[in-house]
């Protein structure tokens, strides 16, 4: 029986070195593994939302605080981003020049700032409204899901940045190109993660 | 502008002189305070103890580079049990107290305050499941999956480390809480709203959330860690329907893990953000919601029960086998019914708290949920017969703890489906006859299982057997202990004693109470045989030396190399061609010598130490401690020691050491001529000292 070609999900490293796709394979499926355990978290604290969303206990609600268009916005932010990064990756995989890999990474690190920047004005607003988490239950929930959402990005950005100091460090050597395709992996995950808040909390703030 | 920051809370936090043991003590000289006071004095002289001995026979440097930092598979299962049989002592000792509370607090208030049992059964149970129970499977798979698939270590090593030493961590803040402060009184199950700090203010709580969370953590890394390693680092042709069984329970334990573990993380954060920042998750008012912490505690909380016995089952799986000179019975079934168990178990959870209000319809769902598990369990009780049935067994100490297991655990099996009767739940639930019921599970499921494979396995790991009749003294024990200490109470359960109950106003509980005080005198001397026990084997190591490596006979690759093995595990990865290559090559005509020298060697690469991962983990520690003491400072100083160790780590270049062929063929080709002098013994002397570790093949 012949092996199986070593692949895994998502891009592949394969053209540019057999020793590193080798070695991809086994980091980026562990990756995978903690990206799943990572999303029952989510999963979690979203279940948390639905039984709480009711819990306004006479305070702000989803529909006295939720505005659509900076979610929207954010959302665009967010999506975006993860097409500067697959870009990136793909100036990685094919070695394009150097500054053509940072100009994208550095698109993505500046469109996840900008993400943050307006989610912390969202929150601003929030709290300025007398709708901060001790407040009710429904809150408590909504500032843990999207607050951890946000701590993930911000978490990515600082990652990002690491990436770009070892990429000036090391150049692109099979380490810094695996621990860039889980930042990418990562990356993506947030994004499909606040698609789920765009529509949970926001959509269903706003029309349900 | 000045701001005048008060010296004491910034550096001693919440911390006052009433919160050390030693003067409560001396203040209120009860015996439950005196009890408290020589408690934390042991953990401090037990920590200077080991110290002085370290300095005086000048070993720190040794323990530092070869254990401490190693990211060596083999060394780090080791020190997850070295640490599990230290917190298995600290809450065996916790048990007796309890007991012996229970039997003379009949009508009397006793000698244990109520608040200092509080502690004692929440401690004994976080302890024994989390840093018991848990560091015990992850260093028994630890130690022998890799050996086992065909691998030369984990698929994350540093990773590995940094689970350890969270683990680690975290154990350490369970210790210190006996000397600063107090431990919550809240349970193992640490249910709100009583864990809010509208009711349990104090410092208890927050050692529990810490310890536990930290914990949470270690064992999710653990569980990706393990699933990674047998996805994807099998030796060439070892395919899922050639791993041996332990291999097999391995994954799902570790699946369970990664889907299971996340949850109890969940939960104690979102009490901790009650507790620290006023939200409102499990709060009484302001729209907080209990049931959402009692959901998510159990929907890890019962795949827990698995992720703890499954490894048992693999254990046992092996002992069996081998010990009854015969191929497991049912392999294909065995597997199955181990992942159905899997997935079974993420479908029962209710069943923890059929009275809390869900309709009996739910109930009812749930309650044929739970006993639809006896079904594949069923399958590997019979499973493990069959292979014994018309086997030649032999009764070692294994095989001992695989048949009294298989008797205890498949009582504690029926009295289950009892409770899984919702009607029937509601009448023994919050009794003893529960806490009856998951001893009943969990120490035959569980201890015993461990202890089987300590035994079976600690030849590989260290080169010489345990000795043979302190273990069996050690087996009478656990067994006759058991059945003392918990059978008396089902009859108490039933009789409706409550669990966790300081004083008892029932005379007629006093003859029941009096046996299981007994029994956990016995299983206390159960522990101190095992004591004995590896001191007995350390001293007479010479005579039981089996450097050969094959001590019983046994199926798995893990036997084919040399005890203890080397660093690099298999000096050639080997090929495998069947379910027990290294037996069928061993026992069948025609087959190539697994004792053979290899056509070529080649260079290994194995990773170096780290000391990263140690200072993650304990940084952590004192991060939690921080939090729980509110020296905030401290917590901000320490999170910023762990994000430049990962930072730092990252950085790092060179980070594996090669080791060159000639040096890898001049090891190997030194033990196989050892091997080669090395007599052969037939199984009836396996546990004689002519045992050197080369079983005789007989044609």
């Amino acid at each position: 029986m012949s092996e199986p070609e070593l692949a895994h999900a998502g891009l592949n490293l394969g053209d540019t070195g057999a020793l590193t796709q080798d070695q991809a394979e086994n980091a980026i499926f562990g990756f995978w593994i903690f990206l799943m355990s990572d999303a029952v978290i989510f999963a979690l604290l979203f279940a948390t939302y639905g039984t709480m969303i009711a819990s306004t206990v006479g305070g702000p609600t989803p529909a006295s605080e939720f505005k659509l268009l900076p979610a929207f916005v954010e959302t665009l932010l967010l999506l975006t981003s993860s097409a500067t990064f697959g870009r990136a990756t793909i100036a990685m995989k094919y070695d394009e020049p150097r500054r053509v890999l940072f100009a994208w990474l550095g698109a993505t690190l500046g469109l996840g700032l900008v993400f943050l920047a307006l989610e912390a004005n969202d929150f601003a607003t929030m709290f300025a409204h007398g709708a901060y988490p001790m407040r009710s239950g429904f809150l408590s929930s909504f500032f843990a899901l999207v607050g951890l959402h946000g701590l993930h990005v911000a978490v990515a950005c600082f990652w990002l940045v690491v990436m770009v100091g070892q990429v000036c460090a090391y150049g692109l050597d099979a380490r810094v190109r695996i621990n860039l395709l889980r930042l990418g992996l990562f990356w993506h995950l947030l994004d499909i993660v606040w698609i789920a808040i765009f529509s949970v909390v926001y959509l269903q703030g706003n029309i349900g | 502008m000045t701001v005048s920051v008060p010296l004491w809370p910034a550096v001693l936090g919440r911390f006052g002189w009433q919160d050390l043991p030693f003067v409560r003590a001396w203040e209120n000289p009860t015996i439950s305070e005196i009890i408290g006071a020589f408690a934390g004095a042991l953990v401090v002289v037990g920590a200077v103890v080991v110290a002085a001995l370290l300095t005086r026979y000048g070993k720190w440097r040794y323990l530092w580079t070869e254990w401490l930092t190693s990211l060596d598979h083999k060394k780090i299962g080791i020190m997850y049990i070295v640490v599990a049989f230290v917190m298995l002592s600290r809450a065996l000792v916790e048990a007796v107290l309890m007991r012996m509370q229970q039997a003379v607090a009949i009508e009397n208030p006793g000698f244990l305050s109520p608040d200092h049992f509080g502690q004692l059964f929440s401690t004994h149970g976080s302890i024994m499941i989390f840093f018991m129970a848990m560091p015990f499977l992850t260093g028994m798979i630890n130690y022998v999956l890799p050996l086992q698939i065909g691998a030369r270590d984990m698929a994350f090593p540093w990773a590995n480390s940094i689970a350890l030493w969270l683990t680690i961590g975290a154990a350490g803040l369970m210790m210190a809480s006996l000397v600063v402060g107090e431990f919550s009184t809240g349970g193992w199950s640490g249910y709100p709203p009583y864990t809010e700090r509208a009711f349990s203010p104090g410092v208890g709580v927050d050692y529990w959330i810490w310890a536990v969370t930290l914990g949470s953590i270690g064992s999710t890394m653990a569980g990706i860690n393990i699933a990674c390693t047998v996805y994807k680092l099998r030796a060439p042709g070892m395919r899922f329907m050639r791993m041996q069984m332990f291999s097999w329970t391995s994954l799902c334990t570790s699946i369970l893990m990664i889907f299971a573990m996340p949850p109890l993380t969940v939960a104690t954060l979102m009490l901790a953000l009650d507790r620290y920042l006023g939200f409102h998750f499990f709060t009484n008012d302001l729209g907080g919601n209990m049931m959402n912490y009692a959901n998510m505690f159990w929907l890890f909380g019962h795949p827990e029960v698995y992720i703890l016995i499954l490894p048992a089952f693999g254990v046992y799986s092996e002992v069996v086998s081998t010990f009854s000179t015969k191929d497991l019975y049912g392999y294909t079934s065995l597997v199955i019914a181990t992942m159905a168990i899997a997935v079974l178990s993420f479908t029962v959870w209710v069943h923890h708290f059929f009275t809390m209000g869900q309709s009996a319809n739910v109930n009812a769902a749930f309650g044929i949920a739970t006993m639809t598990i006896g079904v594949p369990t069923g399958v590997k009780i019979y499973d493990w017969i069959w292979t014994m049935f018309r086997g030649e067994v032999r009764f070692t100490v294994p095989m001992l703890y695989a048949l009294a297991f298989m008797m205890t655990f498949v009582l504690g099996g029926f009295t289950g489906i009892i409770l899984a009767m919702p009607p029937l739940d509601y009448l023994v639930h919050n009794t003893l006859f529960l806490v009856a019921h998951f001893h009943n599970m969990l120490i035959p499921g569980l201890l015993y299982g461990m202890l089987a494979g300590y035994h079976y396995w600690f030849p590989k790991a260290f080169g010489f057997r345990l000795d043979e009749r302190w273990g069996r003294i050690a087996f009478t024990c656990w067994v006759v202990g058991f059945y003392l200490a918990f059978f008396p109470l089902y009859v108490l359960g039933a009789s409706g004693m409550a669990r966790r109950t300081q004083a008892i106003f029932e005379p007629s509980f006093r003859p029941w109470l009096y046996v299981a005080g007994v029994g956990a005198f016995v299983l206390l001397a159960a522990l101190t045989s095992l004591g004995i026990q590896l001191w007995v084997s350390i001293r007479d190591r010479a005579k039981t030396r089996v450097e050969a490596g094959d001590p019983w006979d046994g199926r798995g690759l893990e036997w084919s190399v040399s005890a203890p093995p080397p660093e690099y595990n298999f000096a050639v990865l080997p090929l495998i061609d069947g379910r027990n290559p290294f037996y069928d090559h061993k026992h069948d005509e025609g087959q190539p010598d697994p004792y053979a020298s290899p056509a070529a060697y080649e260079d290994i690469v194995v990773p170096r130490g780290s000391a990263t991962s140690v200072v993650i983990g304990l940084t952590a520690a004192v991060a939690a401690f921080g939090l729980i003491w509110e020296i905030w400072g401290l917590t901000v100083v320490a999170l910023q020691v762990i994000v430049a160790a990962v930072v730092l780590r990252s950085f790092g270049r060179d980070q594996h050491r090669t080791i060159p062929a000639a040096e890898v063929a001049r090891e190997h080709e030194a033990w196989l001529t050892r091997v080669r002098a090395t007599p052969a013994v037939p199984r009836q002397l396996e546990t004689a000292a002519v045992n050197r570790g080369l079983a005789e093949i007989v044609a």
